[in-house]
């Protein structure tokens, strides 16, 4: 079978002579070594990052390496979301809905400045990173990010995938705000959380 | 089916071969011949005529932009055929009126004109739309609107084209407007979610027999075959 584990977790075995076949592992590992090692993205390119992916999905870079021989151009039969690109406010329920029809489990990554911050579009049509509007697992720095940068960022994607609990389900459970929750917080005190950051009424950069 | 008309470039009777100037002046170098022409042509509608390296520049009234531009479009000595830009300036003095600009080129002669319209800004800020003489120009004046907030009299269909439906901001491209917008970011990214991604047209506008007419000929008899769209 070829099955190796770290020896964080220790309870894989595997016995040829006496066991016929059978070995014995934890069924969380199991789980997660198939799910970390066939992800098939989903690309959601907008921008220039969408360049650095499609090199790092090419033959120099060869993300079938890591178990995503196929991009998967339909969210619904896509495990990771990679958003390459700055999103704009137009885009946000584009971006939303793909999120939704993809199955569980999914997972995202924002790739590039501009997925994760806004980056240089401090402005008044581009959201100001997507961890706005779905939620995102790894986030891969850089303007653009290089191959290597992604595969990096997907690799951290595996080892936390490879940590996840088949037990933990709230991870899995998709949430709408709920008013009558003591998460919810209310757009008024949003705004003035995000005053010294974000807010555009108060204050612009160059002052004009 | 509609027939074409092929224009060759400098075609026109009487052209000098076309020669790259070795050195272009800033200010008054060799106009545009059209530039006197829309003087004689339009009187008092034109006001100025500036050459700024090597391009010529001719300010009219915002009124009789239409009338000019037709005539610069029909009439055989100008034969402007083609509509380069259609987009306005607001300058960073709040003294200065907004101006709109129009760049066409004739491709018979070789030539090409910018037409300047300053508006004032105490008024509502309107100019006649050219779309009955360019077809080019929908788009484009819908991006100025879209931008500037410029009404286009007579404009088949002036609504926003890069910014969404409900974008309720204003107009980005004026100096009053501030960078990251007018609401806060919690208010525009609401706003953006509770738009329907689907919804590009409303009912009003579009009837369902029009989206209909407006598929491709192999999709229509698919559906009128029974098959499903996957929608």
């Amino acid at each position: 079978m070829g099955l190796t584990a770290s020896p964080q977790s220790n309870l894989v075995s595997l016995d040829p002579a006496n066991s016929d076949g059978w070995i014995t592992t934890r069924l969380d590992f199991l789980v997660n070594w198939g799910r970390a090692n066939s992800l098939w993205p989903m690309p959601f390119g907008t921008a220039c990052c969408a360049i650095e992916f499609m090199a790092a999905a090419a033959s120099k870079f060869d993300l079938a390496r890591f178990g995503m021989e196929r991009m998967g151009f339909s969210p619904r039969q896509a495990d990771v979301l990679i958003c390459a690109g700055r999103v704009p406010f137009k885009l946000a329920p584009v971006l939303r809905r793909i999120w939704q029809q993809m199955p569980q489990p999914k997972w995202a990554i924002s790739m590039g400045a501009c997925a994760s911050t806004g980056g240089m579009f401090d402005t008044y049509a581009v959201v100001q990173g997507i961890d706005t509007i779905i939620p995102i697992d790894v986030y891969v720095p850089g303007c653009p990010p290089r191959p290597e940068a992604l595969i990096y960022g997907i690799m951290m994607l595996q080892k936390k995938i490879m940590k996840e609990r088949m037990g933990d389900t709230a991870s899995r459970i998709e949430m709408e705000p709920d008013p009558k929750s003591q998460l919810y917080i209310p757009p008024m005190m949003i705004d003035k959380l995000s005053e010294p950051f974000g807010n555009s009424v108060n204050q612009t950069r160059s002052g004009l | 089916m509609t027939a074409f008309e092929i224009i060759h470039a400098g075609t026109a009777p009487n052209l000098p071969a076309p020669v790259t100037p070795k050195k272009v002046p800033h200010h008054g170098g060799e106009a545009n011949p059209s530039g006197e022409a829309l003087k004689a042509q339009f009187g008092a509608a034109v006001s100025r005529v500036d050459v700024v390296w090597g391009e010529t520049s001719v300010t009219i009234d915002a009124t009789r932009a239409l009338d000019i531009v037709r005539w610069l479009h029909d009439d055989p000595s100008q034969s402007y055929e083609y509509l380069v830009d259609v987009t306005a300036v607001e300058f960073r003095d709040r003294e200065l009126p907004l101006q709109m600009i129009w760049h066409l080129r004739s491709i018979k002669y070789r030539r090409f004109l910018r037409l300047k319209a300053p508006l004032p800004k105490g008024k509502p800020l309107s100019v006649p739309s050219i779309c009955p003489v360019y077809k080019s120009a929908d788009w484009l004046e819908r991006e100025c609107y879209d931008m500037f907030g410029i009404k286009f009299e007579g404009h088949p269909d002036l609504r926003r084209i890069l910014l969404w439906e409900q974008f309720a901001e204003g107009f980005p491209l004026r100096k009053d407007f501030p960078l990251r917008g007018r609401f806060s970011r919690a208010e525009q990214l609401r706003q953006a979610l509770s738009a329907n991604p689907e919804a590009r047209y409303s009912m009003e506008e579009l009837t369902v027999a029009d989206a209909f007419e407006e598929l491709p000929l192999d999709m229509r008899a698919r559906i009128r075959g029974g098959e499903s769209t996957g929608e």
